[in-house]
Protein backbone atom coordinates (compact mmCIF):
# COMPACT_ATOMS: atom_id res chain seq x y z
CA UNK A 1 0.00 0.00 0.00
CA UNK A 2 1.28 3.29 -1.54
CA UNK A 3 0.43 6.19 1.20
CA UNK A 4 3.17 9.17 0.29
CA UNK A 5 4.44 11.09 2.93
CA UNK A 6 4.61 14.53 1.06
CA UNK A 7 0.70 14.22 0.79
CA UNK A 8 -2.15 15.22 3.08
CA UNK A 9 -5.34 13.15 3.75
CA UNK A 10 -9.18 13.00 4.45
CA UNK A 11 -11.31 10.47 6.31
CA UNK A 12 -12.58 9.84 3.20
CA UNK A 13 -9.55 8.54 1.61
CA UNK A 14 -8.90 11.56 -0.52
CA UNK A 15 -5.47 12.74 -0.79
CA UNK A 16 -4.84 16.54 -1.34
CA UNK A 17 -1.59 18.05 -2.46
CA UNK A 18 -1.00 21.79 -2.17
CA UNK A 19 1.52 24.07 -4.38
CA UNK A 20 0.51 27.59 -4.03
CA UNK A 21 -3.29 27.97 -3.88
CA UNK A 22 -4.45 25.46 -5.89
CA UNK A 23 -4.66 21.56 -4.32
CA UNK A 24 -4.87 18.65 -6.31
CA UNK A 25 -7.25 15.92 -5.42
CA UNK A 26 -7.90 12.11 -5.77
CA UNK A 27 -8.34 9.16 -4.02
CA UNK A 28 -5.78 7.30 -2.31
CA UNK A 29 -4.29 3.70 -3.00
CA UNK A 30 -6.45 2.05 -0.53
CA UNK A 31 -9.08 3.45 -1.76
CA UNK A 32 -9.17 2.35 -5.33
CA UNK A 33 -7.84 -1.02 -3.97
CA UNK A 34 -11.31 -1.15 -2.10
CA UNK A 35 -13.20 0.03 -5.42
CA UNK A 36 -11.59 -1.87 -7.35
CA UNK A 37 -11.50 -1.65 -10.95
CA UNK A 38 -12.66 2.14 -12.03
CA UNK A 39 -14.98 2.64 -15.08
CA UNK A 40 -15.91 6.29 -14.97
CA UNK A 41 -15.56 9.21 -13.60
CA UNK A 42 -18.32 11.70 -12.69
CA UNK A 43 -17.33 15.11 -11.76
CA UNK A 44 -21.00 16.91 -11.64
CA UNK A 45 -19.52 20.22 -10.82
CA UNK A 46 -18.19 22.57 -13.68
CA UNK A 47 -14.84 24.68 -14.36
CA UNK A 48 -15.19 28.06 -11.88
CA UNK A 49 -17.84 26.35 -9.62
CA UNK A 50 -17.38 27.60 -5.88
CA UNK A 51 -17.49 24.69 -3.45
CA UNK A 52 -17.05 24.02 0.14
CA UNK A 53 -15.67 21.46 2.00
CA UNK A 54 -17.84 18.58 2.76
CA UNK A 55 -20.11 18.51 -0.83
CA UNK A 56 -19.99 16.05 -3.30
CA UNK A 57 -18.39 17.16 -6.40
CA UNK A 58 -19.52 13.77 -8.68
CA UNK A 59 -19.40 10.30 -8.13
CA UNK A 60 -16.30 7.50 -9.07
CA UNK A 61 -17.48 4.14 -10.78
CA UNK A 62 -16.26 0.67 -10.29
CA UNK A 63 -17.76 -2.48 -11.57
CA UNK A 64 -18.65 -3.33 -8.13
CA UNK A 65 -19.80 -0.27 -6.46
CA UNK A 66 -19.86 3.37 -6.62
CA UNK A 67 -18.31 5.80 -4.13
CA UNK A 68 -18.49 9.61 -4.12
CA UNK A 69 -15.71 12.34 -4.37
CA UNK A 70 -16.15 14.79 -1.40
CA UNK A 71 -14.62 18.06 -1.59
CA UNK A 72 -11.83 18.24 0.89
CA UNK A 73 -11.53 22.52 0.85
CA UNK A 74 -13.37 25.61 -0.36
CA UNK A 75 -12.58 27.09 -3.08
CA UNK A 76 -12.90 26.91 -6.57
CA UNK A 77 -12.88 24.47 -9.28
CA UNK A 78 -10.02 25.12 -11.76
CA UNK A 79 -9.11 21.38 -13.29
CA UNK A 80 -11.28 18.37 -13.68
CA UNK A 81 -9.02 15.55 -15.44
CA UNK A 82 -10.86 14.43 -18.31
CA UNK A 83 -8.50 11.92 -18.90
CA UNK A 84 -9.34 9.40 -17.01
CA UNK A 85 -11.99 8.57 -18.61
CA UNK A 86 -10.09 7.54 -21.69
CA UNK A 87 -8.58 5.51 -19.85
CA UNK A 88 -9.87 5.20 -15.98
CA UNK A 89 -7.97 2.20 -15.23
CA UNK A 90 -5.30 4.64 -14.56
CA UNK A 91 -6.71 5.37 -10.92
CA UNK A 92 -6.45 1.58 -10.46
CA UNK A 93 -2.58 1.88 -11.21
CA UNK A 94 -1.33 5.28 -10.78
CA UNK A 95 -3.88 6.96 -7.69
CA UNK A 96 -1.50 10.22 -6.89
CA UNK A 97 -0.20 11.11 -10.32
CA UNK A 98 -1.97 10.53 -13.89
CA UNK A 99 -5.06 9.27 -11.72
CA UNK A 100 -5.48 13.09 -9.87
CA UNK A 101 -9.61 13.72 -10.36
CA UNK A 102 -10.05 17.37 -9.41
CA UNK A 103 -7.87 21.03 -8.99
CA UNK A 104 -9.57 23.56 -6.34
CA UNK A 105 -8.44 27.02 -5.84
CA UNK A 106 -7.70 27.36 -1.96
CA UNK A 107 -9.70 29.85 -0.33
CA UNK A 108 -7.32 31.85 1.65
CA UNK A 109 -9.15 30.24 5.21
CA UNK A 110 -7.44 26.95 3.64
CA UNK A 111 -5.88 25.49 6.91
CA UNK A 112 -3.45 22.58 6.27
CA UNK A 113 -3.08 21.26 9.71
CA UNK A 114 -6.94 20.53 9.68
CA UNK A 115 -6.04 16.96 6.80
CA UNK A 116 -4.50 14.13 7.89
CA UNK A 117 -0.98 13.09 7.70
CA UNK A 118 0.57 10.12 6.02
CA UNK A 119 1.02 7.96 9.27
CA UNK A 120 -2.31 10.01 11.07
CA UNK A 121 -4.00 8.43 7.45
CA UNK A 122 -1.79 4.72 7.88
CA UNK A 123 -3.56 4.43 11.54
CA UNK A 124 -6.71 5.35 10.14
CA UNK A 125 -6.83 2.43 7.78
CA UNK A 126 -5.03 0.10 10.00
CA UNK A 127 -1.28 -0.36 7.97
CA UNK B 1 -21.35 -15.28 14.05
CA UNK B 2 -17.88 -15.73 13.11
CA UNK B 3 -17.48 -16.22 8.99
CA UNK B 4 -17.19 -19.84 7.71
CA UNK B 5 -14.43 -20.80 5.39
CA UNK B 6 -13.59 -22.97 2.64
CA UNK B 7 -10.87 -25.60 2.55
CA UNK B 8 -9.13 -22.79 0.39
CA UNK B 9 -9.26 -19.71 2.40
CA UNK B 10 -5.73 -19.91 3.28
CA UNK B 11 -4.51 -20.03 -0.23
CA UNK B 12 -6.67 -16.83 -1.27
CA UNK B 13 -5.08 -15.43 1.56
CA UNK B 14 -1.51 -16.10 0.47
CA UNK B 15 -3.48 -14.86 -3.00
CA UNK B 16 -3.49 -11.51 -1.72
CA UNK B 17 -7.37 -11.99 -2.61
CA UNK B 18 -9.53 -9.27 -1.31
CA UNK B 19 -12.08 -10.66 0.73
CA UNK B 20 -15.66 -10.26 1.45
CA UNK B 21 -18.34 -11.88 3.76
CA UNK B 22 -20.06 -13.64 1.32
CA UNK B 23 -23.74 -15.27 2.67
CA UNK B 24 -21.82 -16.17 6.10
CA UNK B 25 -18.94 -17.57 4.30
CA UNK B 26 -15.06 -15.46 4.06
CA UNK B 27 -15.08 -15.49 0.29
CA UNK B 28 -12.30 -13.85 -2.20
CA UNK B 29 -14.34 -11.29 -4.48
CA UNK B 30 -11.53 -10.71 -6.34
CA UNK B 31 -7.26 -11.29 -6.40
CA UNK B 32 -6.31 -8.62 -8.74
CA UNK B 33 -9.05 -7.20 -10.74
CA UNK B 34 -12.75 -8.34 -11.73
CA UNK B 35 -11.78 -7.08 -15.69
CA UNK B 36 -8.64 -9.37 -15.75
CA UNK B 37 -10.04 -12.48 -14.18
CA UNK B 38 -13.26 -11.98 -16.28
CA UNK B 39 -11.27 -11.65 -19.67
CA UNK B 40 -9.08 -14.78 -18.53
CA UNK B 41 -12.21 -17.00 -18.03
CA UNK B 42 -13.41 -15.63 -21.70
CA UNK B 43 -9.61 -15.87 -23.47
CA UNK B 44 -7.96 -18.90 -21.51
CA UNK B 45 -9.03 -20.51 -18.04
CA UNK B 46 -10.01 -19.57 -14.76
CA UNK B 47 -10.86 -21.23 -11.48
CA UNK B 48 -13.54 -20.06 -8.94
CA UNK B 49 -13.82 -21.67 -5.60
CA UNK B 50 -17.52 -21.78 -4.63
CA UNK B 51 -17.29 -24.71 -1.75
CA UNK B 52 -19.87 -21.72 0.09
CA UNK B 53 -22.86 -23.57 -2.30
CA UNK B 54 -25.07 -25.72 -0.89
CA UNK B 55 -24.84 -29.63 -1.50
CA UNK B 56 -27.48 -32.00 -0.75
CA UNK B 57 -28.28 -35.69 -1.21
CA UNK B 58 -32.10 -36.91 -1.85
CA UNK B 59 -32.28 -40.94 -1.35
CA UNK B 60 -34.60 -43.06 -0.63
CA UNK B 61 -37.38 -44.89 -2.58
CA UNK B 62 -39.40 -41.67 -2.85
CA UNK B 63 -37.07 -39.65 -3.70
CA UNK B 64 -38.41 -39.31 -7.68
CA UNK B 65 -41.68 -38.30 -6.27
CA UNK B 66 -40.48 -35.95 -4.49
CA UNK B 67 -38.33 -33.89 -6.66
CA UNK B 68 -41.23 -34.40 -8.96
CA UNK B 69 -43.05 -32.29 -6.95
CA UNK B 70 -40.40 -30.38 -5.25
CA UNK B 71 -38.65 -28.51 -8.46
CA UNK B 72 -40.22 -27.06 -11.30
CA UNK B 73 -38.05 -29.07 -14.33
CA UNK B 74 -39.38 -32.48 -14.82
CA UNK B 75 -37.23 -35.25 -13.32
CA UNK B 76 -38.53 -37.54 -15.24
CA UNK B 77 -36.01 -36.12 -17.92
CA UNK B 78 -32.99 -36.22 -16.02
CA UNK B 79 -31.30 -39.21 -17.37
CA UNK B 80 -28.53 -41.11 -14.79
CA UNK B 81 -25.34 -38.73 -15.36
CA UNK B 82 -27.21 -36.16 -15.96
CA UNK B 83 -27.20 -32.57 -14.79
CA UNK B 84 -30.86 -30.24 -14.66
CA UNK B 85 -31.19 -26.77 -14.20
CA UNK B 86 -34.47 -26.46 -12.01
CA UNK B 87 -36.27 -24.47 -9.45
CA UNK B 88 -38.50 -24.82 -6.41
CA UNK B 89 -41.32 -22.44 -5.68
CA UNK B 90 -43.30 -22.20 -2.70
CA UNK B 91 -47.20 -22.55 -3.14
CA UNK B 92 -47.63 -19.42 -4.52
CA UNK B 93 -45.15 -19.60 -7.41
CA UNK B 94 -42.48 -17.07 -5.63
CA UNK B 95 -39.25 -18.63 -6.03
CA UNK B 96 -37.63 -20.43 -2.76
CA UNK B 97 -34.59 -21.47 -4.64
CA UNK B 98 -32.92 -22.27 -8.09
CA UNK B 99 -30.94 -25.23 -7.98
CA UNK B 100 -28.88 -27.87 -10.02
CA UNK B 101 -30.32 -31.58 -9.76
CA UNK B 102 -27.68 -34.40 -10.59
CA UNK B 103 -29.38 -37.66 -11.18
CA UNK B 104 -26.20 -40.25 -9.20
CA UNK B 105 -28.44 -43.16 -10.18
CA UNK B 106 -28.77 -44.57 -7.27
CA UNK B 107 -29.62 -41.31 -5.58
CA UNK B 108 -29.53 -37.64 -6.37
CA UNK B 109 -27.70 -34.53 -5.35
CA UNK B 110 -29.29 -30.84 -5.15
CA UNK B 111 -26.78 -27.71 -5.55
CA UNK B 112 -28.51 -24.79 -3.77
CA UNK B 113 -27.16 -21.27 -3.07
CA UNK B 114 -25.27 -20.55 -0.27
CA UNK B 115 -27.65 -17.94 0.93
CA UNK B 116 -30.48 -20.22 1.22
CA UNK B 117 -28.78 -23.57 2.14
CA UNK B 118 -30.88 -23.21 5.78
CA UNK B 119 -34.33 -22.02 4.09
CA UNK B 120 -33.86 -24.67 1.65
CA UNK B 121 -33.25 -27.88 4.03
CA UNK B 122 -36.11 -26.78 6.24
CA UNK B 123 -38.80 -26.36 3.13
CA UNK B 124 -37.37 -29.68 1.98
CA UNK B 125 -38.07 -31.62 5.40
CA UNK B 126 -41.52 -30.37 5.78
CA UNK B 127 -42.10 -31.61 2.47
CA UNK B 128 -40.30 -35.05 3.10
CA UNK B 129 -41.95 -38.27 4.02
CA UNK B 130 -40.54 -41.06 5.20
CA UNK B 131 -39.52 -42.46 1.89
CA UNK B 132 -36.93 -39.56 1.61
CA UNK B 133 -33.82 -38.90 3.40
CA UNK B 134 -32.56 -35.45 2.70
CA UNK B 135 -28.55 -35.38 4.11
CA UNK B 136 -26.80 -32.09 3.91
CA UNK B 137 -23.40 -32.76 2.49
CA UNK B 138 -22.37 -29.19 2.09
CA UNK B 139 -19.55 -29.01 4.63
CA UNK B 140 -17.79 -32.09 3.67
CA UNK B 141 -18.18 -30.84 -0.31
CA UNK B 142 -15.32 -28.70 -1.82
CA UNK B 143 -16.88 -27.23 -5.45
CA UNK B 144 -14.14 -25.27 -7.65
CA UNK B 145 -15.54 -24.69 -11.30
CA UNK B 146 -12.79 -24.82 -13.89
CA UNK B 147 -14.00 -22.60 -16.62
CA UNK B 148 -12.89 -21.47 -19.93
CA UNK B 149 -12.35 -22.70 -23.69
CA UNK B 150 -8.64 -24.32 -21.90
CA UNK B 151 -10.33 -25.72 -19.08
CA UNK B 152 -10.64 -29.41 -20.62
CA UNK B 153 -7.28 -28.78 -21.74
CA UNK B 154 -5.97 -28.55 -18.36
CA UNK B 155 -8.38 -30.94 -16.99
CA UNK B 156 -7.53 -33.82 -19.55
CA UNK B 157 -3.26 -33.58 -18.69
CA UNK B 158 -4.88 -34.79 -14.62
CA UNK B 159 -7.77 -36.71 -14.35
CA UNK B 160 -8.11 -40.20 -15.11
CA UNK B 161 -10.69 -40.29 -17.21
CA UNK B 162 -11.92 -38.83 -20.80
CA UNK B 163 -13.57 -35.52 -20.51
CA UNK B 164 -13.51 -34.91 -24.88
CA UNK B 165 -16.68 -36.75 -24.86
CA UNK B 166 -18.28 -35.30 -21.86
CA UNK B 167 -21.72 -33.34 -22.97
CA UNK B 168 -22.94 -30.06 -21.50
CA UNK B 169 -25.32 -30.74 -18.33
CA UNK B 170 -23.52 -34.74 -17.77
CA UNK B 171 -20.81 -35.69 -15.05
CA UNK B 172 -18.69 -38.47 -15.04
CA UNK B 173 -16.85 -39.71 -11.94
CA UNK B 174 -12.99 -39.34 -12.18
CA UNK B 175 -9.94 -38.40 -10.03
CA UNK B 176 -7.04 -36.32 -9.43
CA UNK B 177 -4.17 -37.45 -7.71
CA UNK B 178 -6.06 -40.64 -6.54
CA UNK B 179 -8.51 -38.29 -5.18
CA UNK B 180 -12.09 -39.24 -6.36
CA UNK B 181 -13.90 -36.06 -7.87
CA UNK B 182 -17.38 -35.68 -9.72
CA UNK B 183 -16.59 -33.71 -12.99
CA UNK B 184 -19.55 -31.74 -13.66
CA UNK B 185 -19.83 -30.54 -17.42
CA UNK B 186 -21.62 -27.06 -15.98
CA UNK B 187 -20.74 -23.48 -15.25
CA UNK B 188 -22.55 -20.16 -14.23
CA UNK B 189 -20.23 -18.18 -17.13
CA UNK B 190 -21.44 -18.89 -20.28
CA UNK B 191 -18.42 -20.66 -21.10
CA UNK B 192 -18.90 -23.75 -23.55
CA UNK B 193 -16.62 -25.42 -22.23
CA UNK B 194 -16.55 -25.36 -18.44
CA UNK B 195 -16.43 -27.77 -15.91
CA UNK B 196 -17.79 -27.90 -11.97
CA UNK B 197 -15.47 -30.36 -9.86
CA UNK B 198 -16.76 -31.53 -6.52
CA UNK B 199 -14.76 -33.43 -3.74
CA UNK B 200 -13.59 -33.84 -0.19
CA UNK B 201 -13.52 -30.54 1.76
CA UNK B 202 -10.84 -31.88 3.40
CA UNK B 203 -8.21 -29.59 3.26
CA UNK B 204 -5.30 -31.01 2.25
CA UNK B 205 -7.56 -32.69 -0.10
CA UNK B 206 -8.33 -29.98 -1.31
CA UNK B 207 -5.03 -27.94 -1.49
CA UNK B 208 -3.79 -30.38 -3.36
CA UNK B 209 -6.41 -30.44 -5.80
CA UNK B 210 -6.27 -26.28 -5.98
CA UNK B 211 -2.26 -26.83 -6.86
CA UNK B 212 -2.25 -29.70 -9.10
CA UNK B 213 -5.01 -27.61 -11.16
CA UNK B 214 -2.37 -24.55 -11.29
CA UNK B 215 0.68 -26.60 -12.07
CA UNK B 216 -1.61 -28.15 -14.62
CA UNK B 217 -2.72 -24.66 -16.45
CA UNK B 218 0.45 -22.62 -16.24
CA UNK B 219 0.86 -23.03 -19.68
CA UNK B 220 -3.04 -21.69 -20.36
CA UNK B 221 -2.27 -18.54 -17.99
CA UNK B 222 -4.77 -20.28 -15.23
CA UNK B 223 -6.13 -17.87 -13.15
CA UNK B 224 -7.87 -17.77 -10.10
CA UNK B 225 -11.08 -15.77 -10.60
CA UNK B 226 -13.34 -13.93 -7.26
CA UNK B 227 -16.99 -13.92 -6.69
CA UNK B 228 -17.02 -10.41 -8.50
CA UNK B 229 -15.85 -11.95 -12.23
CA UNK B 230 -18.46 -14.54 -11.22
CA UNK B 231 -21.11 -12.05 -11.41
CA UNK B 232 -20.13 -10.25 -14.34
CA UNK B 233 -19.20 -13.61 -16.15
CA UNK B 234 -23.20 -14.71 -15.75
CA UNK B 235 -24.41 -11.12 -16.28
CA UNK B 236 -23.20 -11.02 -19.53
CA UNK B 237 -25.35 -14.79 -20.46
CA UNK B 238 -28.10 -13.00 -18.40
CA UNK B 239 -28.01 -16.13 -16.08
CA UNK B 240 -30.55 -15.25 -13.31
CA UNK B 241 -28.81 -14.28 -9.91
CA UNK B 242 -30.81 -15.82 -6.57
CA UNK B 243 -31.73 -12.30 -4.38
CA UNK B 244 -30.99 -10.17 -7.02
CA UNK B 245 -33.09 -10.88 -9.95
CA UNK B 246 -35.42 -13.85 -8.21
CA UNK B 247 -36.42 -14.24 -4.67
CA UNK B 248 -39.94 -15.21 -3.33
CA UNK B 249 -41.85 -12.10 -4.27
CA UNK B 250 -41.24 -12.98 -8.15
CA UNK B 251 -42.45 -16.14 -10.48
CA UNK B 252 -40.52 -18.24 -12.85
CA UNK B 253 -42.68 -17.03 -15.63
CA UNK B 254 -41.87 -13.40 -15.25
CA UNK B 255 -38.23 -14.46 -14.44
CA UNK B 256 -37.81 -15.92 -17.69
CA UNK B 257 -38.03 -19.75 -16.56
CA UNK B 258 -40.48 -20.77 -18.53
CA UNK B 259 -38.10 -23.04 -19.98
CA UNK B 260 -37.71 -25.13 -16.44
CA UNK B 261 -41.03 -25.48 -15.43
CA UNK B 262 -42.79 -27.81 -16.54
CA UNK B 263 -46.36 -28.02 -16.18
CA UNK B 264 -47.41 -30.79 -18.50
CA UNK B 265 -45.36 -32.89 -16.19
CA UNK B 266 -48.44 -32.41 -13.06
CA UNK B 267 -48.77 -30.87 -10.44
CA UNK B 268 -45.58 -29.78 -7.93
CA UNK B 269 -45.30 -27.29 -5.26
CA UNK B 270 -46.66 -23.87 -6.57
CA UNK B 271 -47.81 -25.19 -10.08
CA UNK B 272 -51.75 -24.21 -9.47
CA UNK B 273 -50.24 -20.09 -8.78
CA UNK B 274 -47.88 -20.54 -11.87
CA UNK B 275 -50.41 -22.22 -14.12
CA UNK B 276 -52.67 -19.29 -13.52
CA UNK B 277 -49.89 -16.60 -13.85
CA UNK B 278 -49.72 -18.16 -17.73
CA UNK B 279 -53.58 -18.12 -18.08
CA UNK B 280 -53.76 -14.86 -17.42
CA UNK B 281 -50.60 -13.50 -18.47
CA UNK B 282 -47.68 -12.55 -16.35
CA UNK B 283 -47.79 -8.17 -15.96
CA UNK B 284 -44.16 -7.88 -15.68
CA UNK B 285 -41.44 -9.41 -16.96
CA UNK B 286 -37.48 -9.08 -16.60
CA UNK B 287 -35.15 -7.92 -19.63
CA UNK B 288 -31.60 -7.41 -20.45
CA UNK B 289 -30.98 -3.73 -21.36
CA UNK B 290 -28.14 -1.75 -22.48
CA UNK B 291 -27.20 1.58 -21.08
CA UNK B 292 -26.67 4.46 -23.60
CA UNK B 293 -23.87 6.44 -21.37
CA UNK B 294 -20.95 5.05 -18.70
CA UNK B 295 -23.01 4.97 -15.82
CA UNK B 296 -23.57 1.59 -14.92
CA UNK B 297 -27.12 0.78 -13.39
CA UNK B 298 -27.01 -1.05 -10.39
CA UNK B 299 -29.64 -3.34 -8.14
CA UNK B 300 -32.55 -1.51 -7.11
CA UNK B 301 -32.64 1.42 -9.46
CA UNK B 302 -35.69 2.40 -10.81
CA UNK B 303 -36.85 2.25 -14.19
CA UNK B 304 -39.29 4.43 -16.31
CA UNK B 305 -40.91 4.89 -19.43
CA UNK B 306 -41.94 8.12 -20.87
CA UNK B 307 -41.55 9.50 -17.13
CA UNK B 308 -43.52 7.15 -15.79
CA UNK B 309 -42.07 4.16 -13.11
CA UNK B 310 -42.34 0.98 -15.27
CA UNK B 311 -40.00 -1.44 -12.82
CA UNK B 312 -36.54 -1.36 -11.03
CA UNK B 313 -33.18 -2.76 -11.99
CA UNK B 314 -31.93 -6.54 -10.25
CA UNK B 315 -28.65 -6.75 -11.66
CA UNK B 316 -26.34 -3.94 -13.81
CA UNK B 317 -22.91 -3.25 -14.15
CA UNK B 318 -20.20 -3.16 -17.21
CA UNK B 319 -19.71 -5.73 -19.47
CA UNK B 320 -16.03 -6.27 -19.64
CA UNK B 321 -16.33 -8.06 -23.33
CA UNK B 322 -18.69 -5.46 -24.44
CA UNK B 323 -17.10 -2.21 -22.66
CA UNK B 324 -20.80 -1.13 -22.42
CA UNK B 325 -22.87 -1.02 -19.38
CA UNK B 326 -25.68 -4.15 -19.40
CA UNK B 327 -28.28 -5.09 -16.90
CA UNK B 328 -31.30 -6.90 -16.22
CA UNK B 329 -34.80 -5.41 -15.11
CA UNK B 330 -38.01 -6.26 -14.55
CA UNK B 331 -40.41 -4.05 -16.36
CA UNK B 332 -44.05 -3.54 -16.57
CA UNK B 333 -45.32 -6.51 -19.86
CA UNK B 334 -46.27 -3.29 -22.26
CA UNK B 335 -42.71 -1.77 -21.81
CA UNK B 336 -40.87 -4.62 -22.49
CA UNK B 337 -40.32 -5.25 -26.17
CA UNK B 338 -37.02 -6.10 -27.68
CA UNK B 339 -35.76 -2.69 -29.23
CA UNK B 340 -37.54 -0.40 -26.77
CA UNK B 341 -35.79 1.86 -25.02
CA UNK B 342 -36.50 2.62 -20.90
CA UNK B 343 -34.93 5.44 -18.87
CA UNK B 344 -32.92 4.12 -15.47
CA UNK B 345 -33.11 6.97 -12.82
CA UNK B 346 -29.00 6.31 -12.15
CA UNK B 347 -28.50 8.58 -8.43
CA UNK B 348 -30.91 11.40 -10.13
CA UNK B 349 -29.57 11.33 -13.36
CA UNK B 350 -32.05 9.46 -15.97
CA UNK B 351 -30.21 7.40 -18.60
CA UNK B 352 -31.79 5.89 -21.36
CA UNK B 353 -31.26 1.84 -22.02
CA UNK B 354 -32.47 -0.15 -25.09
CA UNK B 355 -34.17 -3.51 -24.39
CA UNK B 356 -32.44 -6.29 -26.08
CA UNK B 357 -32.56 -9.51 -26.62
CA UNK B 358 -30.19 -12.12 -24.02
CA UNK B 359 -27.94 -13.27 -23.78
CA UNK B 360 -25.52 -10.34 -24.10
CA UNK B 361 -22.78 -11.81 -25.87
CA UNK B 362 -22.60 -15.14 -27.46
Amino acid sequence: MNIPSDLKYTKDHEWIRVEGDIATVGITDYAQNELGDIIFLDITSTLGDSIKAGVELGTIEAVKTVSEIISPADGLITGINEQINENPSVVNTDPYNEGWMVKIKLDNKFDRSSFLSDSEYKELIGI
Amino acid sequence: MSLKRTAFFNIHKNLGAKLVDFAGFEMPVQYESIVKEHLAVRESVGVFDVSHMGEVEVSGDGAFEFLQNLTTNDISKLNPNGVQYSAMCNENGGIIDDLLVYNMNDKYMLVINASNIDKDLSWMREQADSNVTISDISDSTSLLAVQGRHSLNVLRKICGVDLSGLKYYTFTEGSIEGIPVLISRTGYTGEEIGFELYFSSDVDTSEKIWKVLFDAGSEFDIKPVGLGARDTLRLEFAYRLYGNDMDETTNPIEAGLGWITKLSKGNFIGSEAISAVKDRGISRKLVGFIIDGRLPARHGYEVYKDGIKTGYVTSGSLSPVLQKNIGLAYVNKDNSEIGGTIEINIRGKMASAEIVKTPFIN
